[in-house]
């Protein structure tokens, strides 16, 4: 073990030395490297994972990823066993957006008024945030940045995670529109009481009303002098998705059948326990599923304790195409430990992790280039001593984006040397 | 004012047939005196003296408001009005302790406020109590005006007699006690001051102080220790705490939302040697052995609940298990009461139509097993004994002449209140019937007739009294003029008669004659609506997950672990662990024990210690009061024993916890220290026995009230939280010395000399001084954990832990010094300014400079994998794996000074145990089984079984709602609150938006 940290010390420390400045990492500009990693497990992100196995990289692209005879010609690192994971996917995240959830000026997720479908997150997402280096440190390298609130929240963009500025960063701009889809029926707290209280949505009718309308004006506008309504024509057109956000069972229905009625069916579903209701629906409707929260309470008192738990594999089992994401994003670097307690809950664990790669990649439309581990695809991926999916495996040693080595040694790495240093004198 | 009310109800009154007003001595009469004292006969009744004993034929006599005699077969007095009541039965008038009547529309409500300044003191002008919700001074008699409407409402459901109070403010005043006659205040009220009232709901107060639960009950302790003191002193005067003086031997009744506030009330009495009578929320059945067991006597709402409405299999997903189960099990809850030998008086539902279907309610109880005798006490001699007054509750020769004139047995489907008598005074509800029930001959000239006669709904009804006659009969009614007609297979025939005093006779007496021959026969097979109703099976606790019994066996060997036991054995493969009632007593391999011990195999499994969560809001019924010093709150008074998350807890390996006051002030509320035992019954069978008191203190962004920009609470910034404390332990030294010099005084100069006031935020403030209580505070930035070590010095005591700590890191140096632990977070950070140089590394820092460091939840949801917090000090800092479970096992148990008994596998330390699927720290490991002192309380391995029975249960409840005649309610299923440190209301969103103005 020690043998393989000097070595990846060698690999990227020495690179830009131990960065001193309690700044976020510098971004790498240097060109993609030339590197071969032999003797690794390769996690391929498509349910596969290869023992021994070697994987080049050239030119910020996979070159070879598998077993390979002759020798490749560059370094050749030999990683004694260790793991390369394709780089986690965070999906419906408001990284970037949110530095201290506390502090009002600090927080860009949330756009006044109901209908925003020409709000765009990109051009709010921060590369500085503090909150992405503790990301790329637990193996998230992509993130979809989001909106959120209204009936319409905007359109969420693709980044990678290291980068100057939001230009840089894209790797898919307004991907989608995402739409909160209103329940009927839903839980709201009542102050005279104290208590939460299921409550009818007087004006469901109403929101969901406004959220048809505006479609169906977009459709019929020739005018072209409303920019809401231009913001719904590239969902129309089939060049962006829509993210229907429903957290009910019949609002996950309706809101599904009604963008299928009008010819939309570049539709992903994000939602929580309330899917585990309606299942067959999904399955038979074809679409796919980000799960918002795998540690979270059962939604009820009377279902099963593993009730978030055991979500994903219900999914899976159903044969959903199923993406994890982590809510807000101050805890979403522990994004990888959902896959591991969906895996711990019955779902294949390498099927787990492609619910964090792969299936996510697929979701935003973006696996021609990543999510995994094959060849021609993007060399974003990071070497991890251990399980990656594991706490206690998650020991990330060196990461690639497009072939560009990042620095993972950000602000809190640097503090707690500066006081290992501090007690070491004492 | 008062002459223009008595001339508007003489006006009225005059209309009453037998109701006479008579004017009072000190009237002014305008026109000629008219007072009759006349004497009142009502005879040939069937009249119940009280819930035993019955007189048949009896004649009632009675003169102005009160009972001359009672007896069967009486002879009448001369000189008596005589009424014939044959077939009316008379019982006792009903008592209703908890009115409003007469009484002005309550204040409004305060809307709940968290933001905008503070309402730090009381709004209310005047002498009164600081605390606007203490109420005690007020005075209902003094506002009771007649409420005639009300009254004739009351008195249609079969109430004579009222207790009437002002449901506003946690101590509420008097009641008083009315007749619910038709006279004046003056005549009709019977004891202006006849109980004090409490509750747990501080109404329409609006300062800040009690927002919880256990503020309320700090608040009421705090108040009678200040009447106790206000008696001798003389430095000022407050009208409510003489009120709470002088009212000392009047009954008390408390007002409880719920179970859980029916035992604080025993709590609080039995503190205070003194006894409440409980108005509940009818809700016993959900906890009915605790609740039995606090043997109060019990003022119980009758509950006519709406069956859940279900109109798909999507909305299943609306309708908790809990709402179904409520449904099936409410109208069973004054028939379980008198199971278990409660002692209760009975209320009329609270719905607005209460009072109209109360008959009908009554009854629907009485299907559901409560007794006719049980019922009538509750509405008389129960009542009249809580008020304490000898002259109402029966009938009997001197008391009040209030009573309810019925046409049939009380709980017969058909029977109605005709009269209803009230202080003598005859008030008509439905009206005598003008023909009697029973069974009738008719004889004409050449025909013979036998048919029964009753009532339904007010309307009478001829049957025929035979089986085999074919006869059809009816009976018509035009006020007095009758059309009887019987419809045979050969000829109709139609009988025209009058009616005069119930006696119905042809124009021409000739042509026909009717006499009755007695009562009603019986000729049908049993009755409809009498069916005794099964009692379902009632989970414990009241939830899903109540419906399983636990296993209370403690003795178990387990086999071929590997064993984590935290002590210098380490980890040991192989080993066997004997458990022998509740204790672990013997660790090694190819343990022998008696045959009869149940064996666990763990081959292939990892045995630890159960989890203890130092920081944790699960369990409780609210966590945040709002006093800057809230020393006096105890979360003991909050606990909540049936919280889904005890359960959701053991799935995660969780066996004890702390449950802490909220962050919300410098210094909050007392810990209590529990063990998770899902099911027991009561709020203190879940506590530690012999634990240490704690106490929780916070810092920093939530006790300035970051959040609010209105705020002006003291303290607004750190500088002046350390002069909060500073100020808190000097008063308290102060307090010390005070009672101390006060002490020393000989008895004959403590009589001359005022007591210090007992003041319950001081004496728990200097539990902390003197160590006898143990600081567990929230805090995050290095500043002020310096800050408080430093006050902790100065005055002479050592902080034990710091919980949350982010930057302990900074001064783990220091935090060693000053011996203090630390419980953190994992990696938690980025929600608020303060936690922005939070990092991973937290732990292994503070643990590598020697601090006992442990990591918390304080998440319901984050409780259930602390094993997983725990694992990320291996990534984070390179902890060891023992050195990381210890984290969540040992090193909370010492920071608790419970590690003697919990924390490791070691002999004679309890079994508190969780057998581990896989290494406890692996992602992939899931608690197998969960014991607490050896009683297995989750085990995975019947999870699939108890799902099932938890499906079969609802979809068997749902489809009786489906099919229920009954009214439908909306849905209101709620989720379970779940705390947090920030919790006001338990609903993360909305404390998020309260305590930061945004969500994560």
């Amino acid at each position: 073990m020690k043998n393989s940290v000097k070595l990846l010390t060698a690999v990227t420390g020495l690179v830009f030395g131990f960065n001193v400045t309690a700044l976020p990492p510098a971004p790498n500009d240097q060109k993609p490297v030339e590197k071969v990693f032999i003797n690794a497990n390769l996690h391929v992100g498509n349910g596969k994972v290869l023992n021994n196995a070697q994987l080049a990289i050239a030119d910020g692209v996979i070159k070879r990823a598998g077993h390979y005879k002759m020798a490749y010609t560059g370094d050749e690192i030999d990683l004694q066993g260790q793991h390369i994971y394709p780089g986690f996917i965070l999906t419906n995240t408001n990284l970037g957006l949110a530095e201290i959830d506390a502090v009002k000026a600090t927080v860009d997720t949330h756009e006044t008024g109901q209908l925003n479908p020409n709000i765009r997150s990109l051009v709010a997402y921060n590369t500085d945030s503090e909150r992405i280096p503790t990301m790329r440190y637990n193996g998230i390298l992509l993130a979809q940045t989001t909106p959120s609130g209204g009936l319409i929240s905007g359109t969420s963009s693709v980044v990678q995670l290291d980068a100057w500025n939001w230009e840089d960063a894209v790797v898919k701009a307004d991907d989608g529109m995402h739409i909160n889809w209103p329940a009927q029926w839903a839980k709201r707290f009542d102050y005279s009481t104290f208590t939460m209280q299921l409550k009818q949505d007087e004006k469901y009718a109403e929101k969901v009303n406004q959220i048809k309308q505006l479609f169906a004006d977009a459709k019929a506008d020739n005018q072209n002098t409303n920019i809401k309504l231009q913001a719904v024509k590239p969902v129309l057109n089939g060049q962006a998705k829509v993210y229907i956000h429903a957290e009910n069972p019949k609002s996950i229905i309706e809101s599904i059948q009604y963008f299928q009625s009008i010819r939309i069916n570049d539709l992903v579903l994000v939602t929580d326990q309330a899917v585990g209701q309606v299942i067959d629906f999904i399955k038979t409707a074809g679409i796919p599923v980000i799960v918002t929260g795998v540690h979270d309470l059962p939604s009820q008192n009377d279902v099963s304790v593993d009730a978030a738990f055991t979500l994903p594999a219900r999914l899976q089992k159903a044969g959903i195409l199923t993406a994890l994401s982590y809510p807000g994003s101050m805890s979403s670097r522990n994004l990888a430990f959902t896959a591991g307690t969906a895996a711990a809950y019955g779902v294949d664990p390498n099927q787990a992790l492609s619910m964090i790669t792969l299936n996510a990649a697929k979701i935003l439309g973006i696996d021609k280039d990543y999510g995994s581990l094959e060849v021609g695809k993007s060399a974003t991926f990071f070497i991890s001593e251990g399980d990656a999916l594991d706490m206690r495996g998650n020991l990330i040693k060196a990461a690639y984006i497009d072939g560009r080595s990042i620095e993972l040694h950000g602000r809190q790495q640097q503090l707690n040397e500066r006081y290992q240093q501090k007690y070491q004198q004492d | 004012m008062n002459i223009k009310i008595k001339l508007m109800a003489t006006a009225v009154l005059a209309s009453y047939q037998l109701s006479h007003a008579a004017s009072l001595p000190t009237d002014v009469v305008n026109g000629n005196l008219d007072n009759r004292h006349s004497v009142v006969a009502l005879t040939h009744a069937t009249v119940h003296l009280n819930a035993n004993q019955t007189l048949e034929n009896a004649t009632l006599v009675l003169q102005n408001d009160r009972i001359i005699s009672i007896k069967s077969n009486g002879s009448v007095p001369d000189h008596a009005v005589q009424t014939d009541y044959s077939g009316m039965h008379i019982y006792p008038g009903f008592i209703h302790l908890d009115t409003s009547v007469g009484l002005p529309e309550l204040p409004a409500k305060a809307p709940f406020k968290w933001g905008g300044p503070e309402t730090i003191n009381s709004t209310i002008d005047g002498a009164y109590n600081s605390n606007e919700a203490i109420k005690a001074a007020y005075d209902a008699a003094k506002d009771f005006k007649l409420d005639e409407k009300s009254n004739a409402k009351f008195r249609a459901a079969g109430f004579t007699t009222a207790l009437s109070y002002r449901k506003d403010g946690i101590m509420r005043g008097t009641s008083l006690l009315t007749h619910l006659a038709d006279q004046t205040e003056a005549q009709n009220i019977i004891n202006s001051q006849a109980a004090q009232h409490l509750s747990f709901d501080k109404g329409s107060s609006k300062q800040n102080y009690p927002i919880s639960l256990m503020g309320t009950v700090a608040l009421i302790r705090q108040t009678w220790l200040d009447a106790a003191w206000y008696k001798q002193q003389n430095e000022m005067l407050d009208f409510d705490l003489a009120a709470v003086n002088n009212h000392r031997s009047l009954p008390k009744i408390i007002e409880t939302n719920n179970w859980a506030q029916v035992l604080l009330a025993a709590k609080i009495s039995n503190e205070f040697n003194t006894e409440f009578t409980v108005k509940t929320a009818a809700d016993a059945y959900k906890n009915l052995t605790a609740v039995s067991q606090t043997k109060q006597t019990l003022i119980v709402p009758l509950n006519a609940t709406k069956a859940p409405a279900i109109n798909d299999e999507l909305d299943h997903w609306n309708i908790d298990y809990t709402d179904l189960k409520e449904w099936e099990v409410a109208p069973f809850n004054t028939a379980l009461l008198e199971q278990q030998g409660v002692e209760f008086a009975l209320l009329p539902d609270e719905s607005p139509q209460g009072l109209d279907t109360f008959l009908k309610d009554l009854r629907s109880a009485h299907q559901h097993g409560l007794s006719e005798k049980t019922i009538i006490n509750a509405l008389t001699t129960v009542p009249a004994k809580v008020l304490n007054n000898p002259d109402l509750g029966s009938l009997k020769a001197g008391k009040y002449a209030n009573f309810i004139v019925t046409t049939g047995p009380l709980l017969n489907e058909h029977s109605q209140i005709a009269e209803t008598w009230v202080a003598g005074k005859n008030h008509a509800v439905k009206g005598l019937p003008l023909l009697q029930n029973g069974h009738y001959q008719l004889t004409a000239q050449d025909a013979s007739y036998q048919f029964n006669l009753s009532h339904e709904k007010g309307q009478p009804k001829a049957s025929a009294a035979d089986q085999d006659d074919e006869h059809k009969y009816s009976i018509k009614l035009d006020g007095n003029f009758v059309t009887l007609a019987v419809k045979g297979a050969s000829q109709d025939e139609s009988f025209f008669g009058v009616l005069q005093d119930q006696q119905l006779t042809a124009l021409d007496q000739a042509d026909w004659q009717l006499k009755r021959l007695g009562e009603v026969v019986n000729n049908e097979q049993g009755t409809q609506g009498e069916e005794q109703k099964a009692l379902p099976s009632i989970p414990k606790p009241f939830s899903a997950y109540g419906l399983h019994e636990v296993d209370s066996n403690d003795t178990v060997l387990i086999k071929n672990a590997t064993v984590w036991t935290n002590e210098l054995d380490g980890i040991l493969s192989n080993t066997d662990v004997y458990v022998s009632n509740g204790q672990i007593k013997q660790i090694g391999t190819q343990l022998s024990v008696a045959k009869n011990v149940r064996e666990i195999d763990a081959t292939g499994m990892h045995l630890t210690s159960g989890i203890i969560d130092e920081h944790t809001h699960i369990a409780l019924l609210s966590v945040n009061d709002i006093a800057v010093n809230s020393s006096m709150v105890r979360m003991e008074d909050a606990i909540n024993p049936h919280d889904i998350n005890i359960y959701r807890n053991l799935a995660g390996g969780v066996t004890a916890a702390q449950l802490l006051h909220g962050s919300a002030n410098p210094i909050g509320g007392q810990s209590a220290l529990i063990k998770l035992k899902w099911g027991v019954d009561k709020p203190e069978d879940l506590l530690i026995d012999g634990a240490d008191g704690y106490i929780k203190f916070a810092l920093g962004e939530n006790v300035k009230r970051s959040s609010n920009p209105e705020s002006i609470r003291y303290p607004l910034t750190r500088m002046g939280v350390e002069q909060v404390y500073r100020d808190a332990f000097t008063q308290a030294k102060a307090y010390e010395r005070a009672w101390q010099d006060y002490n020393k005084l000989s008895s004959s100069a403590k009589k001359k000399t005022t007591a210090p006031r007992k003041d319950l935020a001081m004496e728990a403030t200097l539990e902390v001084i003197n160590q006898d209580r143990f600081v567990s505070c929230h805090s995050y930035v290095q500043s002020e954990i310096n800050m408080l070590m430093h006050v902790a010095d100065d005055f002479g005591f050592n902080i034990n832990t710091f919980t949350h700590i982010l930057e302990g890191y900074k001064l783990a140096d220091k935090m060693q010094a000053h011996g203090v632990g630390g419980s953190t977070f994992a990696d938690w950070w980025a929600y608020k300014w303060e936690v922005n140089y939070a990092i991973p590394y937290n732990a292994a820092l503070m643990h590598d400079a020697g601090v006992v460091t442990a990591i918390n939840s304080d998440s319901a949801e984050m409780s259930r994998r602390l094993n997983q917090e725990a694992a990320k000090t291996i990534k984070f800092g390179g902890l060891s794996e023992q050195d990381a479970w210890k984290l969540v096992t040992l090193n909370p148990a010492k920071l608790l000074h419970l590690d003697d008994r919990m924390g490791s596998i070691k002999t004679g330390k309890d079994a508190d145990l969780v057998l581990w699927s896989d290494n406890p720290l692996s992602i992939y490991a899931k608690a197998e089984k969960t014991m607490v002192d050896g009683i297995i309380y989750y085990d995975r391995s019947q999870q699939a079984a108890i799902e099932a029975e938890i499906t079969n249960e609802k979809n068997r409840l749902i489809e009786l709602s489906k099919n229920s005649p009954d009214k439908k309610s909306a849905f209101k299923s709620k989720p379970s609150k779940s705390f947090e440190c920030d919790s006001i209301t338990g609903f993360h969103h909305i404390d998020q938006h309260l305590f930061h103005g945004a969500a994560q």
